[in-house]
């Protein structure tokens, strides 16, 4: 049943232990999204750069991630993350022993499966920039680094935003998964205060409404970005 | 790396492989069916259909897919109301609970992109249809919905592969399909790139699969697009 008692603030309620866990669901997005990011500018330019070789690993990586249940890698990760960090320690010499959190592992599962969605969305937004600018910023004597800086990366990050927006919403809804490593975000303890007060309904709903505010703020975020990137177009 | 743990993984995750083919199987196709009238509601002029159907993809849309299926499995039970009618017998079975919520998150999804097919259909199609005395009915049945179907063609595509992938969630309401027999085997042997190796090329064997048939229906649907040899 439905007790709205349950969700105040101070001991006797989970409303502030929810509005923290909301604040780690926010945190684990940002970084699985800017780790991803990362990633993907690198997988990007594997696919972009003309090099077979790493074309194939780029679009391998792309495909197995998005052809894979996200569950599972993150029980890859969870299950593996420690033991393979270890053994590519002790090729270092390294011999102790070194346990990932929780966090850790979630940013890193979410941000490999948050990089292959972008990487595809980057390298959408690159085709869509004509060739013809990198020619023309050739011609003018810029060198490779200043082409790349000051003329197709703002191009480049223009037509992406809104395939980043759609990655974001993705990437927060994900970060749901990331309970089973018994992360405490919004999802866990959601469960945690479910099992302990025995209303499962109250607390399941309140997750999905903060999980609802989340998303729906979030592209109210884009969008104001959206005109923001759009504010130099003509418009007839 | 143990090539005879993946080998003997690889039989042990596919048995669990019927579970995952029902709930893809059953999900997808009562998601279809029902997703056609909830994108013709979408695409009405009704206010009241087209804002309604509006806010329950917005909903679904906004929230992670375990907090439906969790919300669905732990949630509903605890209603009285629920407990004490019919429902109770389907709603006490995981199997069923999990059905119910991937067919209501993939029916949001389908909604949507069927309602951007539908919009797609050219007012001409529309218009030469009423002007050759076409009842409304038949209008949809044999002009507009094809058409918005062979636009969506993609779309659904996309939407097919998300709902496999969909299915591991699953796992976490004690159903033993693929995930959940590979995070047995993690637990036990301690193997975890060996299964998810092993359940990793089947979920990847299922999509490719999915990737075929949908080219196969673009082929047979839009010959228009054939590239011609």
């Amino acid at each position: 049943m439905l007790r709205f008692d349950l969700l105040i603030f101070g001991d006797a309620g989970w409303g502030d232990e929810l509005l923290i866990s909301s604040f780690m669901t926010i945190l684990v997005s940002l970084s699985s999204m800017g780790l991803g990011i990362f990633i993907a500018i690198f997988a990007t330019w594997a696919k972009v750069s003309g090099n077979i070789f790493t074309r194939m690993v780029a679009n391998f990586y792309t495909t197995v991630i998005r052809g894979i249940p996200e569950l599972l890698v993150i029980y890859l990760i969870f299950f593996g993350g420690s033991a393979s960090i270890m053994y590519v320690a002790k090729i270092f010499g390294y011999h102790g022993y070194i346990e990932l959190n929780a966090f850790t592992m979630g940013t890193i599962s979410i941000g490999l499966i948050s990089a292959a969605y972008s990487t595809e969305v980057f390298r959408g937004a690159y085709s869509i920039v004509s060739k013809g600018q990198a020619e023309a910023s050739h011609s003018l004597g810029l060198s490779k680094f200043h082409t790349f800086y000051k003329v197709l990366a703002p191009q480049i990050l223009k037509h992406a935003l809104p395939g980043l927006g759609n990655v974001w919403q993705i990437t927060l809804k994900d970060t749901a998964l990331v309970s089973v490593t018994g992360l405490v975000e919004i999802m866990r303890q959601s469960r945690i205060a479910s099992n302990v007060s025995h209303s499962p309904l109250t607390f399941c709903l309140s997750a999905a409404l903060l999980y609802l505010i989340l998303t729906t703020f979030s592209s109210k975020v884009f969008n104001k970005l959206e005109d923001y990137s759009n504010r130099n177009n003509v418009t007839t | 790396m143990n090539f005879e743990l993946i080998y003997n993984n690889f039989f042990i995750i596919l048995s669990g492989l019927d579970e995952t083919l029902e709930l893809v199987i059953i999900s997808l196709s009562l998601g279809f069916i029902i997703a056609i009238p909830f994108a013709l509601a979408r695409a009405s002029s009704i206010k009241i259909l087209s804002q309604s159907v509006y806010y329950y993809v917005f909903v679904i849309r906004g929230t992670p897919l375990l907090v439906q299926i969790y919300l669905i499995y732990y949630g509903l039970g605890t209603i009285q109301f629920v407990r004490e009618s019919f429902l109770w017998f389907f709603l006490k079975d995981p199997f069923f609970c999990g059905v119910l919520a991937l067919v209501i998150n993939t029916v949001a999804y389908t909604a949507e992109i069927f309602r951007g097919g539908i919009q797609s259909v050219s007012k001409g199609q529309i218009e030469s249809c009423k002007s050759l005395g076409m009842s409304r009915f038949i209008m949809y049945l044999k002009i507009i919905l094809p058409c918005a179907f062979r636009q969506a063609l993609p779309g659904y595509g996309n939407e097919m592969i998300l709902m496999v992938k969909s299915t591991s969630l699953i796992s976490l309401i004690t159903i033993m399909e693929m995930t959940g027999l590979a995070r047995n085997i993690m637990y036990k042997n301690y193997a975890p790139v060996e299964a998810f190796l092993a359940a990793g090329s089947i979920y990847l064997f299922l999509n490719f699969l999915v990737v075929q048939f949908i080219k196969f229906l673009e082929w047979k649907y839009n010959p228009h697009l054939r590239i011609k040899a």
